[in-house]
């Protein structure tokens, strides 16, 4: 078990290295990174003085160098906008990222998993119905699309929650979620909830079927002891992995959402920096992101080896 | 359709007598209510892209501001002249839609064709050569799945700017790992196969194995996912297209009506809606087809359907 966690860990350090090659060759793509930040209008000494600035007039092995350099420790140098370190930034909009992707996440286990236990117990019935309409529509629905219809009707039409923004709610000091986060969460839970409900529904039907419930049934086990500890533990195992998976591309998805409800987060930071052409935050906000990905997807394998025991490596 | 054990003859078989295998997969398909509705939906999407000027009531980039903010011909003030209404600008919203699936199987196809090719390529090499080759070329794909997809693409689409090719190129090089990954599986699974092990039995050459008894079992796995992924990039592309960063505005596209649609949204909210109905449309017909084609295309599945 340990050596199989310290491999993993190597591979995710290698795969994190390969981010930072990737993010950092991303702005040679064009030729020229220092056009790609400035505006059309600028003159060629305000080119250089920038150019001069920023480093690129370096050899782009050099700069590589201090990129990598400069990553290691955090440091992904200054957003030209805001005239402040790139890190900040994100760690300043960081907590509304994961108030919504918590939340998200959290709709999406509470309403698919129960839909997919229901449905995977009784094929053919209306839950099961429901839940393939609900895996297919997840998989189909553009979350911005949906988030702006949500909008039209719960916050417009019927004023339950505000149309954009975020309010907290802060007592003893805590920051709490207020309503306003639901909208936005639920347009984002969408998707996982649609592969939550299509996953666990079919894990179910699976299991239903193996020999060790036929066993336990035949033996003359209650039907409610089988289900809880035969099946529903069975099908736990592998929602670990999704449920991590689907965590790191909440975290790092929002672009959309957080964009059409102003929800002060990474992905509006990330929309805003392109439209700005700030990319030495775009840059930072893509390793971080990935960081994140990279991270979690190390814990949920780390917890799945822990859980299944039929797994040894 | 194939057994491991005797792909040899079925595949003759299939080359002497393709009517028979069409009919064959014809009725199979009649027989699933959700896969022909699958199909009959994303034939309306061909249909429409193929023939837009003809289908188009009206020339989709036409402006007229004494028509503009139309509503659809239902509602209050609505007229037949313009079915689904008009947007800010006058223009004739149904029209915008027949003429945004060009945009959309173009990015869809053209993505799939780029991604799948390379992706088959690079994955037989990986499959077929193993060892150093293989590893390498699986740390890059494992390298890149494990990217928050959106944000590099929206990162690469700032960097190069928006136009129809760069999206395709963006879509069709961001999915190549995909396809490295399903062929090379596939590969491998078939490599240790029996009819691959009598085949070089007999002699055949590497190339003879590739060509003749590989690729052709490969092609079913490869129609499934390429469903899906065409399905997965008209998706992203009204993504980007929603942040302005896919084809330029005057193209009319489903994500680009979208985005001008966003700021009318409490006034004139069906300047939105459709083309977002437009999208689902799109996306649920290719999803049954690939779900579908899933279970008709290996046989493995077929059988264990009830």
């Amino acid at each position: 078990m340990q050596r199989y966690i310290l491999s993993r860990l190597i591979q995710s350090v290698f795969i994190l290295f390969g981010v930072l090659l990737i993010v950092f060759f991303m702005l040679q793509l064009t030729g020229d990174p220092v056009s790609l930040m400035i505006s059309r209008h600028a003159t060629p000494e305000d080119v250089e003085a920038l150019r001069e600035e920023l480093g690129f007039n370096r050899p782009v092995a050099v700069q590589f160098g201090s990129f990598i350099a400069g990553a290691v420790t955090g440091d992904f140098g200054k957003s030209l906008r805001h005239k402040q370190p790139a890190m900040d930034l994100i760690l300043s909009r960081l907590p509304a990222t994961i108030e919504l992707a918590a939340t998200a996440l959290l709709l999406s286990l509470v309403l698919g998993i129960p839909l997919g236990l229901v449905a995977g117990s009784n094929p053919g019935s209306f839950w099961d119905l429901l839940s393939r309409g609900t895996g297919l529509l997840g998989q189909t629905i553009p979350n911005f699309w949906l988030a702006l219809i949500l909008v039209l009707v719960f916050s417009v039409h019927l004023g339950w929650f505000p149309t954009f923004g975020r309010d907290t709610w802060t007592v003893l000091g805590l920051t709490l979620p207020t309503r306003s986060v639901l909208l936005p969460a639920f347009s984002l839970s969408l998707f996982t909830m649609g592969q939550l409900v299509r996953f666990t529904r079919s894990a179910v039907m699976e299991i239903r079927s193996e020999d060790y419930v036929r066993t336990a049934y035949s033996k003359g086990i209650a039907h409610r002891k089988v289900y809880i500890r035969h099946i529903l533990r069975n099908a736990a195992i592998p929602l670990i992995s999704i449920v991590g998976v689907q965590f790191g591309y909440l975290l790092s998805g929002s672009i959309y959402i957080e964009t059409i409800f102003s929800w002060p987060g990474l992905g509006n930071l990330l929309a805003e920096s392109i439209g700005n052409r700030d990319f030495a935050l775009v840059q930072a906000i893509a390793f971080f992101s990935s960081f994140v990905v990279v991270f979690l997807n190390l814990l949920t394998d780390i917890a799945y080896a822990l859980a299944d025991p039929r797994i040894r490596y | 359709m194939t057994h491991p054990a005797s792909g040899l003859r079925v595949d003759q078989e299939k080359q002497t007598d393709v009517w028979s295998f069409l009919t064959y997969t014809w009725r199979l398909l009649a027989r699933d209510k959700a896969g022909m509705a699958g199909l009959v939906m994303f034939l309306i999407v061909v249909i429409s892209a193929v023939f837009a000027p003809l289908l188009s009531p009206h020339d989709p980039l036409k402006q007229n501001l004494r028509f503009a903010k139309h509503p659809p011909a239902w509602s209050e003030g609505g007229s037949i002249h313009h079915p689904l209404g008009t947007d800010n600008l006058g223009r004739d919203i149904l029209s915008r839609i027949i003429y945004g699936t060009r945009v959309s199987l173009t990015v869809g196809f053209f993505g799939v064709l780029i991604a799948s090719s390379l992706g088959i390529a690079i994955g037989l090499v990986a499959g077929y050569a193993g060892g150093t080759t293989d590893n390498v070329i699986m740390g890059g794909v494992n390298l890149v799945l494990a990217l928050p997809y959106l944000v590099f693409v929206v990162f690469i689409a700032a960097i190069l700017g928006s136009s129809l090719i760069n999206v395709i190129l963006i879509f069709g090089f961001t999915d190549i790992p995909i396809f490295v990954r399903i062929t090379r599986g596939e590969v491998i699974k078939m490599r240790s196969s029996g009819f691959v092990e009598s085949a070089r039995a007999i002699g055949a050459t590497d190339a003879r194995i590739i060509f003749s008894h590989i690729l052709p079992n490969l092609i079913g796995p490869i129609v499934t996912l390429a469903t899906f992924e065409m399905s997965a990039m008209i998706f992203y592309e009204a993504g980007l297209g929603f942040l302005g960063l896919s084809v330029p505005p005057s193209i009319p596209s489903w994500g680009n009506m979208l985005a001008s649609g966003r700021q009318y949204l409490v006034s004139y909210p069906w300047i939105a809606t459709f083309p977002g109905l437009a999208i689902i449309f799109t996306g649920l017909g290719m999803n049954l087809l690939g779900d579908w084609l899933r279970d008709v295309l290996d046989p493995r599945m077929r059988r264990v359907k009830k």
